[in-house]
């Protein structure tokens, strides 16, 4: 009997330390916060975690006591007593939880309330509008007039406030290491915020089913010191640089003459049908999650729909190698930072 | 004045039964069938979620899966899964003859199952609906989504109808057609939640029905409910969902409950530790259940008040769960139990169903939620619910309930290697899901990549779906096997406590040859104490009025499937009739139908009392 109940008052031990342990990718997982917020709803999480564990431990208790004590042995006609029930049992039952749902609620309703706090405060808040479309994330930087896709630039150790829109579904704004998700939903503004506790590049995801290509909808949050941050809102407000390179100005013709230009914004020029490419070249990742290769990017341009199924963007098949590898080249050289 | 319909042939009497107990055996094939092909579905799902960035299916494919998935599960397998039970036992549970209105019954049956062969339909014309089950706008508008969505509309739609009539059935049946002395608190748990959860069906069903309704008015006519651009409103299709969506799982769950709290006791040889308890706790928990609903909404931006208050009354339920979860225990604490297939499935169950319980609760905290939502946390909370519940709940079912439905029992060695495989093959499946979701894992995504820290646990969880599906088929051979050499049993098998049964075998279209008295709970254990262990008749032994089998059920559901799929060509390219014609047709075959019933007099017939006397002499 007693083997028993120790070896299930250890095991939910040995689940926390596996969650405790952070497994998972860093700058992914949920259960390594790099954030306040998140490390808000993580200690909250173990909070509940706890209280469901004791609940979880008193019925498993009882349950391997049931099984060991009461089986009916062979041949063993006799008729267990006939109880009705037990009023003081039953007060017990329900006052115990009670009370442990007491000490869940107060977390919940303040935390509802810390998370929804998205009033701009101070003079360095960092206020970015969202646009969640099928399959990509545009990032407008209003005040500092200028838009970035796919990839999200926030100074670290400060409150970033959010404002999210859709353009086409619904879809869900989520960086787990650092906060909870926010849907974007067509027709309706919502607000959130996040902070970054340390530089690093977190990896980002849309949290609700948006089409076929719902699962490789991915982001980068790139969090950077301050004065980096300031540098590069510097650099993206100004005119992009002239292409060095001739194979890149011819790049550049190639993408004027195919009317790149009309999807695809690059410093203030051209409209936001699809991702702006101001600092392509700065990427990690082509079409949200392929690595960063001349020919990710010659396969993305060719047939984007064999890549992500049901994007937008249409295929450019005829463009020679010649033609292709100078667009790269191009792309490739749409860089802000030094 | 006599029985004379023995001549026509096996195909025509099943066509046009209105014998409760053959629906059930329908309910219980159509669901078995619809059961596995969602289950193919999943195992095909986890199949390509095996390893990181798999090809055996495309996004789209994928996602005309997860929704097939979802919707068969729920509407086309659970319910009428339940619903075969219900329509089997319940009469037999409160000493009735048959339930109050046995045409409605098997027209329910009919339109069930006629909406789920047109939404299975849509496979041949385009593929699957692939929004979700949840079929969230704008992605279930037309801009976004093709012609398998009009099938999932009109599909559950025309089912939804099915469903309704047979609650309202069932509810009239519990109210009227008791046996004298089987007060409501008397009754058998099961019948308690079959009426508790034939409620919720009668408030939650209509939100739906009217819901696609306006999805329906959207995608064929150009109405603009749900499209922002006119002034429709997004969310407003997420609120009408899930107050029907919410009330749902529960009208699945107490049903569940209600088996577990049949075999609990009949196994262990006492009665339900606090019944009464047991009772109200159900109807809190249906009440709740419906104020709750947009706690699926706390990422959508409601606001901190409403979610602070759907949250505080989420968490409410776990009281009156708990109260269920105890008194199950404590029915077990001193009794004499008996492990065989059925309860292992029923004791199994409990703790199983306070895992997907707890983190019910860790979801209803609002603020955390936001870490949750749409993650593989999300998916696998609801899995330990409706697998680790529903699913279980219903395996007792069949071993507790196969001899009275078919004579024979199911094999126990068979039945209990297939509980192993599958509980085992259960938790490994959803219990590394809770992790997969903390990790950063979206729900309802095709594939993963790669070196994210993933691999391991979807790689568990696909193994563990080999398992569950390597059950089923353990329990498809038990099956067969036991047919031919099952052990064939008496009345009662199990020395059990409950009406169902006190009546004869094989079982009589009748039932019951004289309504019994009830005298207690638990009316056939009291007679076993206090009487000569058979039900003491409430009347003399007389002639007993049948009613007369009829096709129209069957011709009624077969106009209705005509319309739905009349308004599905409304949004199809050339049309070979013009739909409008098709979908009025389709309603005038049904409506047609209707008159003759109401014009055309049938008094059913009588069994005399010679014939009666005959037959439980055996």
């Amino acid at each position: 009997m007693k083997k028993w109940k120790n070896v299930w008052r250890i095991l939910p031990i040995f689940l926390l330390l596996l969650l405790l342990t952070g497994c998972g990718e860093t700058n992914l997982t949920a259960l390594d916060p790099k954030g306040p917020q998140s490390q808000w709803i993580f200690d909250n999480m173990l909070l509940s975690l706890y209280v469901m564990a004791f609940v979880t431990i008193v019925v498993f208790a009882i349950y391997f006591i049931i099984l060991a004590k009461f089986r009916r042995a062979p041949g063993d006609d006799e008729i267990p007593k006939q109880v009705e029930g037990n009023h003081k049992l039953e007060i017990l039952w329900t006052v115990i939880p009670i009370l442990l749902l007491a000490i869940l609620a107060v977390p919940t309703i303040t935390g509802t309330f810390l998370l929804a706090d998205t009033e701009p405060e101070g003079d360095h808040t960092v206020e970015v509008k969202v646009t969640g479309h099928q399959f990509w994330w545009q990032f407008d930087y209003e005040d500092e007039g200028f838009t970035a896709g796919q990839d999200l630039y926030i100074p670290v150790g400060e409150k970033v406030l959010f404002e999210l829109h859709a353009s086409d579904v619904v879809h869900s704004f989520w960086v787990p290491a650092l906060g909870g998700k926010v849907d974007t939903v067509p027709g309706i503004t919502n607000h959130m915020w996040l902070e970054a506790d340390e530089p690093g590049v977190y990896k980002g995801k849309c949290a609700e089913l948006c089409g076929p290509a719902h699962a490789l909808m991915d982001f980068k949050v790139i969090a950077v010191e301050r004065d980096e941050y300031d540098a590069w809102v510097a650099s993206m407000q100004e005119e992009p640089q002239e292409p060095t390179e001739v194979v890149a100005q011819q790049g550049r013709e190639v993408f004027e003459e195919n009317g790149c230009i009309g999807c695809h914004a690059i410093g203030g020029t051209g409209t936001a049908a699809g991702p702006a490419l101001t600092n392509f070249g700065e990427r990690e990742v082509v079409a949200g999650y392929l690595d960063f290769t001349d020919e990710n990017i010659e396969a993305w341009i060719r047939d984007p729909q064999s890549l992500k199924q049901g994007n937008n963007m249409p295929a450019y098949p005829q463009l020679s190698d010649e033609e292709m590898t100078s667009l790269v080249e191009y792309l490739k050289s749409l860089t802000v930072l030094e | 004045m006599s029985t004379t319909t023995k001549s026509k042939s096996v195909l025509w009497d099943w066509l046009t039964t209105v014998d409760h107990k053959k629906i059930g055996v329908m309910y219980l094939i159509a669901g078995t069938l619809f059961f596995v092909k969602a289950g193919v579905m999943a195992l095909f799902m986890r199949i390509q979620l095996m390893y990181p960035e798999m090809n055996f299916l495309s996004g789209q494919t994928f996602n005309e899966f997860i929704t097939m998935h979802g919707t068969i599960m729920l509407f086309l397998a659970a319910t009428p899964l339940l619903f075969a039970f219900m329509n089997f036992i319940v009469p037999l549970q409160i000493g009735a003859r048959d339930v109050a209105f046995p045409f409605v019954n098997a027209l329910g049956f009919w339109i069930f199952f006629f909406g789920g062969f047109l939404l299975s339909l849509s496979w041949f014309f385009g593929g699957g609906p692939d929004a979700g089950w949840t079929a969230y706008v704008p992605l279930s508008s037309r801009d976004y989504a093709g012609l398998g969505l009009d099938f999932y509309v009109l599909g559950l739609q025309v089912s939804g109808i099915g469903t309704l009539v047979s609650a309202i059935n069932f509810l009239v049946t519990i109210v009227n057609m008791r046996a004298p002395g089987m007060t409501m608190m008397r009754l058998p748990l099961f019948v308690w939640t079959t009426f508790i959860s034939s409620t919720l069906i009668l408030f939650a069903f209509t939100p739906l029905a009217a819901g696609l309704a306006l999805l329906m008015l959207d995608r064929l006519f150009e109405a603009q409910y749900f499209i922002t651009d006119m002034g429709g409103n997004v969310v407003l299709w997420q609120h009408i969902f899930w107050i029907f969506g919410h009330p749902e799982v529960y009208i699945l769950v107490l049903p569940a409950f209600g088996i577990i709290s049949e075999v609990i006791p009949a196994f262990s040889r006492k009665r339900l530790f606090g019944y009464t308890a047991m009772v109200f706790a159900t109807m809190l928990i249906a009440f709740l259940g419906f104020m709750v609903w947009a706690h699926h909404m706390f990422t959508v931006g409601m606001g901190p008040i409403a979610n602070s208050i759907f949250a505080i009354a989420t968490m409410t339920i776990a009281v009156p769960t708990g109260i269920k979860v105890f008194n199950w225990l404590f029915t077990m604490w001193g009794g004499k139990i008996t492990f065989n297939t059925a309860m292992l499935f029923a004791s199994s169950f409990v703790p199983t169903f306070v895992l997907g319980g707890v983190t019910g609760v860790m979801l209803a905290m609002a603020p955390v939620d936001h870490l949750y939502h749409d993650t593989y946390f999300v998916v696998a909370h609801f899995h330990y619910i409706i697998v680790g519940g529903i699913v279980l709940a219903l395996f007792a079912g069949v071993f507790y309930w196969y001899p009275k439905m078919f004579g024979h029992k199911l094999n126990e060695g068979l039945g209990k290697l297939f509980f192993w495989v599958f509980f085992i093959g259960f938790h490994l499946t959803f219990f590394v899901q809770h992790l997969l979701g903390l990790m950063g894992m979206p729900r309802r995504v095709y594939t993963f990549l790669g070196d994210q820290g993933l691999d391991t646990f979807n790689f568990i969880s696909t193994i563990g779906t080999f398992f569950m599906s390597a059950a089923i088929i353990i329990l498809v051979i038990n099956v067969i096997y036991s047919a031919f050499k099952g052990e064939r049993v008496g009345a009662d098998p199990w020395d059990a406590r409950t009406l169902e049964w006190a009546t004869a075998h094989p079982l009589p279209e009748y039932n019951f040859a004289q309504t019994p008295q009830v005298r207690s709970l638990d009316p056939l254990f009291y007679e076993k104490i206090h009487g000569d262990g058979k039900m003491k008749p409430a009347e003399p032994l007389q002639d007993i009025h049948m009613p007369n089998g009829s096709i129209l059920p069957f011709i009624m559901s077969v106009g209705l499937f005509i319309s739905g799929f009349g308004f599905i060509m409304f949004n199809m390219e050339n049309p070979i009739l013009p739909p409008i014609v098709v979908a009025v047709g389709g309603l005038a075959i049904t409506f047609i139908c209707m008159i003759v019933r109401s014009v055309k007099e049938d008094h059913g017939y009588h069994i005399p009392v010679e014939e009666i006397k005959a037959k439980e002499v055996n």
